[in-house]
């Protein structure tokens, strides 16, 4: 891969500050989630998930198949109209400090430079906070650049870097490559995995894309209809090798079992 | 990817041998109709009474700078800007109120939107009953003119934010006021420079208007008084005079837009995404 496209993750250094004994991710928990829009739409019926502290789940299904709503539960951007999250067995009311969401379109500010942008929200020492997070995902190079000059893979990188800059011990990615070129997203979901390696959150991805699923999680969930219909370990050792038997023979029977859906 | 990314040498390009070019162009058109019209008088085709000689509209000029000019000029701002100080302020607040808030919208904005309807001027009859002749019917006037233009683009800009955004804002911890200064205002603001130039148009506009009414000072005085009088190269030179204040004005709005907007790609050294 071009040397470029690697993003630079000293991998061997710890973050300051992050205490390793406790597991530093959030357990969370869904029970009996439903959502409905509209009396006659539901759009999730009764879904029950744990994640364990430091789980990288991810979340499968066509679109309109409930996975965003989902993911806007467990952010607590939405209350569930049934049922109820919960943060390390604390009931979820609302935005949680330690839940960050990264979305599809990066959602930068376009008048706030890259090192606002990353340090939205954050309090005391911002700059510091923000460069180091913008060093992780090896942009802090443009730091003191507009978002609109940046390309839409660097705009992402941007995006994860504000994610993180608070150390959310819980990240949800909502289909956070779908826009991206084929050679961008590999560097980004290698950036993802390492960082997910490095701080040590739980994380949630969704995705359309079932290899990238197979890349990232733990663990893999499908969701049809507004409920969970596989629920998939991915065994293989990191970082996945996308050759491995193994992981074609995974793909293609979950992608077999999404086909007789229909 | 570093090749993606954009260096901020692009637009030298753009400069160079076609900045003097960008520069001459747009006064080719002002100079030849200065040299249709003076050789049209010279030559006896347009009588002076209707359109006098470019050099008596240049001698009128220069005797009004020697006088009185000054003194007008400074009256007619004062009143424009400090008309434009009330009503820009008014709509602005009001434009942020009505945006943010759905009673205020509810409650004000069919009637902003009734009254908007009413040519302003159609209410100088009116203003004049209730302020009298006085400096103060000029700054109401102006101040109700800008009032509209900047209103409807603060509470539109406010409305059509991307809720996108705001919801990010929220999911990185900001709110109330903070949120309202990071996000909802910088996205709104483009919109609201609209109004702002728009505004400043009007402004001059009404001011001419009010002018005409009850008062010895300020250029429009100087224009309706010289009619009086037939003294055409007066009246030829203030309206020249009206076109370089409304150029000036739009100058300035487009200084704000700079100042103010950084950021906006329309502006920023390189027009890429």
């Amino acid at each position: 891969m071009h040397a470029l496209l690697e993003p630079r993750v000293p991998l061997s250094i710890p973050t300051a500050a992050v205490p390793v004994s406790p597991p530093f991710g959030a357990e969370v928990a869904g029970v009996d989630l439903h959502k409905a829009f509209t009396a006659k739409l539901a759009v999730l019926r009764g879904i029950d998930l744990k994640l364990a502290p430091g789980e990288f789940v991810a979340v499968i299904g066509r679109s309109g198949s409930g996975k965003s709503t989902l993911l806007r539960l467990l952010a607590g951007l939405e209350e569930p109209s049934r049922g109820a999250v919960s943060i390390d067995g604390k009931p979820l009311r609302g935005l949680h400090p330690d839940v960050r969401v990264m979305f599809q379109d990066a959602r930068l500010m376009s008048w706030l430079k890259v090192r606002e942008n990353v340090g939205l929200g954050l309090k005391g020492e911002w700059r510091s906070a923000a460069d180091e997070v913008l060093h992780e995902v090896g942009l802090l190079d443009r730091a003191g650049d507009w978002p609109s000059i940046l390309s839409g893979g660097q705009r992402q990188r941007v995006a994860l870097a504000r994610a993180l800059a608070s150390r959310p011990r819980f990240l949800l990615l909502d289909e956070p490559l779908g826009a991206l070129d084929a050679l961008t997203r590999r560097g980004m979901q290698r950036l993802i995995e390492r960082l997910w390696q490095l701080h040590g959150f739980t994380a949630m991805l969704i995705t359309h894309d079932v290899e990238e699923a197979l890349a990232l999680a733990d663990r893999v969930l499908l969701i049809e209809n507004g409920r969970i219909t596989l629920n998939e370990p991915v065994p293989f050792p990191r970082p996945r090798d996308r050759a491995h038997p193994g992981f074609i023979a995974l793909r293609e029977r979950i992608l077999t079992r999404i086909h007789e859906e229909e | 990817m570093k090749a993606a990314s954009s260096s901020p040498d692009l637009p030298e390009e753009r400069f160079g041998s076609s900045r003097r070019r960008r520069l001459l162009m747009p006064l080719l058109l002002p100079l030849l109709l200065l040299l249709v019209w003076g050789a049209g008088t010279e030559l006896g085709w347009v009588p002076p009474q209707i359109l006098p000689k470019p050099d008596a509209v240049a001698a009128a000029a220069l005797d009004l700078l020697h006088t009185r000019l000054a003194s007008d000029l400074a009256i007619s701002t004062e009143r424009a800007f400090g008309g434009f100080a009330i009503g820009g302020a008014l709509g602005l607040l009001l434009g942020m109120v009505n945006g943010l808030s759905h009673v205020g919208e509810e409650l004000f904005d069919t009637t902003i939107h009734m009254v908007r309807t009413i040519p302003h001027l159609a209410l100088i009859p009116l203003i004049i009953i209730w302020f009298g002749l006085g400096e103060t019917t000029k700054v109401v006037l102006v101040a109700l003119g800008v009032f509209f233009p900047v209103y409807l683009n603060t509470f539109h800009g406010i409305q059509s934010v991307d809720p996108g955004l705001i919801e990010t804002g929220r999911v990185y911890g900001l709110r109330g006021l903070r949120l309202f200064a990071k996000v909802i205002l910088p996205a709104a603001l483009p919109s609201i420079l609209i109004g702002v130039r728009y505004a400043l148009g009007i402004m001059w506009l009404t001011l001419i208007v009010s002018e005409t009414i009850g008062t010895t000072a300020g250029i429009g005085f100087l224009a309706n008084n010289a009619r009086e009088y037939m003294q055409t190269d007066v009246v030829v030179f203030l309206i020249l005079l009206y076109a370089f204040l409304g150029k000036g004005a739009d100058m300035l709005a487009r200084l704000l837009e700079r100042w103010l907007l950084p950021w906006h790609h329309a502006y920023s050294p390189s027009r890429r995404r």
